[in-house]
């Protein structure tokens, strides 16, 4: 807002308020956009599963670094004081310092993307045995949730334009009770079942991420590996998902058929298979597909269970062998980077959304 | 009450869900009384196919597996229960305040709400299972509770924000009927559908939560359970002895059916309070 010569002859009060009132309007202007709310969540979020693990590990009682000191001193070769010493190398935190700066001090190293070193192999860095293990989960994890949408949503359009027939009632009811499965159970069920009862699959060499002949590369041999591999952690995630995509998709196709401008092109004349895909089929898609980034992130906690099962060497695995061993420096580093995952599939769901649907960006509405 | 039992059963699902429901309650905590405890190791009865003595044959170590699966459903459902209640009451209570106080309040909790939403909860749930190893069902469920309550929240702040704007909230507001009774008894009322809905939602969740992190053997609880039966079958690999079908399977059939018998419920309570599929 610009001062007008007439206020500033009214004296200064008025200029002042209206300054910090233009501040404010700009400031409430980009409070307004929704993008710069959704990045401010993310930050919180994250931030407070930094804080969250940080005073778990170092308040709780029986915490891992008192553990770690109990553990080093009992060995007999070092004294309290050295065993202290190690314990806040290995946590990357100043055990002398008031928990205040220790806290701030490992928000330091956090943000300059060092999580500290492993506690077993000694030096080596948590992010480099993070990074080798987050490709597999979100190949994993991605492929499968993705290939659940494309087939959920041919199958809910299926089931909406033959609403109430038989078609519609097997996909429905199948899709429904798929999807109530806790997913471990549909792995657990695919060994016991197709593995060990029909011999159909080979379950033992199906584990791994890859087989340990094979060179790593683009070639077809080991492509072909890593999908062999990979292809029971797909499939859960497949049957996990695609329940809930036939039936968000059969609900909102639905809705879409009953609306006055599918009517008004039926009336126009325009043929059946242009109503479906143009008119029904892509408003219908639209809230399914800000789903999409967010149900890839929310199966990504599912992932520890269902790597376990399969011994599939991803992220869920490597955390299980973490906590086995005690490795604290690499439990705090998964969930970090877990929620990470999380927080920028939500952010892709909230800018994919306000692309697809212009009336959210304009109106700064709600991202629900 | 009597009415909404009448609505759910029916329509098939509604009905199945119920029944279901009211048999796995009755099998896990009268059950027990008739079955009593499982038998005793006995290793010359291992992995005996099923039979009249042994319905469901017997496990690794002799024991018979019917008498595991009466038995091992008691803790699961009495965690879920609790975690379905905290999480249930905290939604509830949380949502009306930052409704009804609004301003920096409502922002705040908000604020934590999306927080709460977005966290990984599987992925800290094992890590906080792994420093704690919580013990006490109340803890779990605590935690449980802390963990999925938002979405509830959420919806519930949704709701009383919309029913604020109706004419009868608005009469009893100028009868000065105070917000403690406008909240309880006139709004709650109102979304008693939501709520029971989310407390069966919370009950799966818990159940899929809690057996999970028993199949990572994170929970040091004891005794017979369904969980610890797959985390048995699981880690010992009996998984890979065919004669060990059965006993693996059923704890697999009886944690399945139990879940699809209480999201049918959830169903049928949807239609139930949902008037426009009622009259579909």
């Amino acid at each position: 807002m610009a001062v007008t010569p007439v206020q500033t002859e009214l004296g200064s009060v008025p200029v002042a308020r209206s300054r910090t009132a233009a501040a404010r309007a700009r400031l409430e202007g980009i409070w307004a956009r929704p993008i710069t709310r959704a990045v401010l969540k993310a930050i919180l979020t994250i931030w407070t599963t930094i804080t969250l693990t940080f005073w778990l590990i170092r308040l709780m009682p029986g915490n891992p670094i008192d553990l770690k000191i109990d553990e080093l001193t009992r060995e007999g070769a070092i004294t309290y004081d050295e065993a202290k010493v190690m314990a806040s190398s290995l946590f990357r935190i100043d055990l002398t310092r008031p928990i205040q700066d220790q806290y701030v001090e490992y928000m330091g190293d956090v943000l300059r993307g060092d999580l500290g070193s492993s506690f077993l192999s000694a030096g080596t860095p948590v992010t480099s045995i993070i990074l080798s293990v987050l490709p597999w989960t979100l190949f994993a994890v991605g492929t499968g949730v993705f290939l659940a949408f494309l087939v959920g949503i041919g199958l809910g359009i299926l089931a909406a334009y033959r609403r109430g027939g038989v078609a519609d009632g097997s996909i429905t009811t199948v899709g429904s009770i798929v999807s109530s499965v806790p997913n471990y159970l549909v792995a657990l069920l695919i060994i016991l079942v197709l593995g060990v009862q029909l011999r159909w699959l080979p379950i033992t060499r199906m584990r791994g991420a890859f087989s340990p002949g094979v060179e790593p590369g683009f070639t077809p041999e080991f492509i072909g590996d890593v999908l062999f591999h990979a292809a029971l952690p797909i499939s859960v995630f497949f049957l996990a998902t695609i329940g809930h995509w036939i039936l968000s998709m059969r609900g909102s196709t639905l809705a879409a058929l009953e609306e006055d401008y599918v009517n008004a092109a039926r009336a126009r004349g325009i043929g059946d298979a242009r109503i479906a895909t143009a008119y029904v089929g892509r408003n219908a898609i639209l809230p399914l597909v800000s789903q999409l980034a967010i149900a890839a992130g929310a199966s990504v906690g599912g992932a520890v269970f269902i790597e376990q099962v399969f011994v599939y060497q991803g992220m869920g695995l490597r955390l299980v062998k973490a906590i086995d061993q005690r490795d604290y420096p690499i439990m705090q580093g998964i969930v970090l980077v877990t929620t990470v995952a999380i927080v920028a599939a939500n952010l892709i769901a909230d800018l994919v959304y306000s692309r697809l649907d212009p009336r959210i960006g304009r109106a700064g509405g709600s991202s629900g | 009450m009597i009415e909404t039992l009448r609505l759910i059963t029916r329509r098939p699902a509604g009905l199945i869900g119920l029944v279901g429901v009211v048999l796995f309650a009755a099998m896990s905590y009268l059950g027990p009384l008739v079955v009593g405890a499982p038998s005793e190791v006995n290793i010359a009865l291992q992995y005996k196919p099923p039979s009249p003595d042994h319905l469901l044959g017997t496990d690794y170590q002799g024991r018979d597996v019917l008498a595991q699966i009466v038995n091992g459903g008691r803790d699961l459902l009495t965690i879920a229960l609790l975690t379905a209640l905290f999480s249930t009451s905290l939604a509830v209570s949380l949502g009306a305040l930052s409704a009804t106080i609004g301003g920096r309040f409502d922002a705040a909790m908000m604020a934590v709400t999306d927080v709460g939403l977005t966290i990984p909860d599987i992925v800290v749930l094992v890590v906080i299972a792994a420093i704690l190893r919580p013990t006490s069902f109340v803890l779990l469920a605590l935690i449980l509770a802390l963990l999925q309550c938002w979405f509830l929240l959420r919806l519930v702040r949704a709701q009383i924000l919309s029913l604020k704007e109706r004419e009868y909230v608005e009469a009893a507001r100028s009868l000065d009927l105070g917000v403690g009774h406008i909240v309880f008894r006139e709004m709650l009322p109102n979304m008693r559908g939501y709520i029971a809905i989310h407390f069966i939602l919370a009950m799966t969740a818990a159940i899929y939560a809690q057996t999970g992190i028993i199949l990572l053997g994170l929970l040091p609880l004891e005794g017979t359970s369904w969980g610890l039966m797959l985390y048995f079958a699981n880690s010992q690999g009996a998984i890979f002895f065919r004669d060990s079908f059965w006993y693996i399977f059923s704890p697999i059939a009886a944690i399945a059916l139990f879940q699809l018998c209480l999201v049918s419920l959830a169903r049928g309570l949807e239609d139930v309070f949902d008037p426009r599929l009622r009259a579909a």
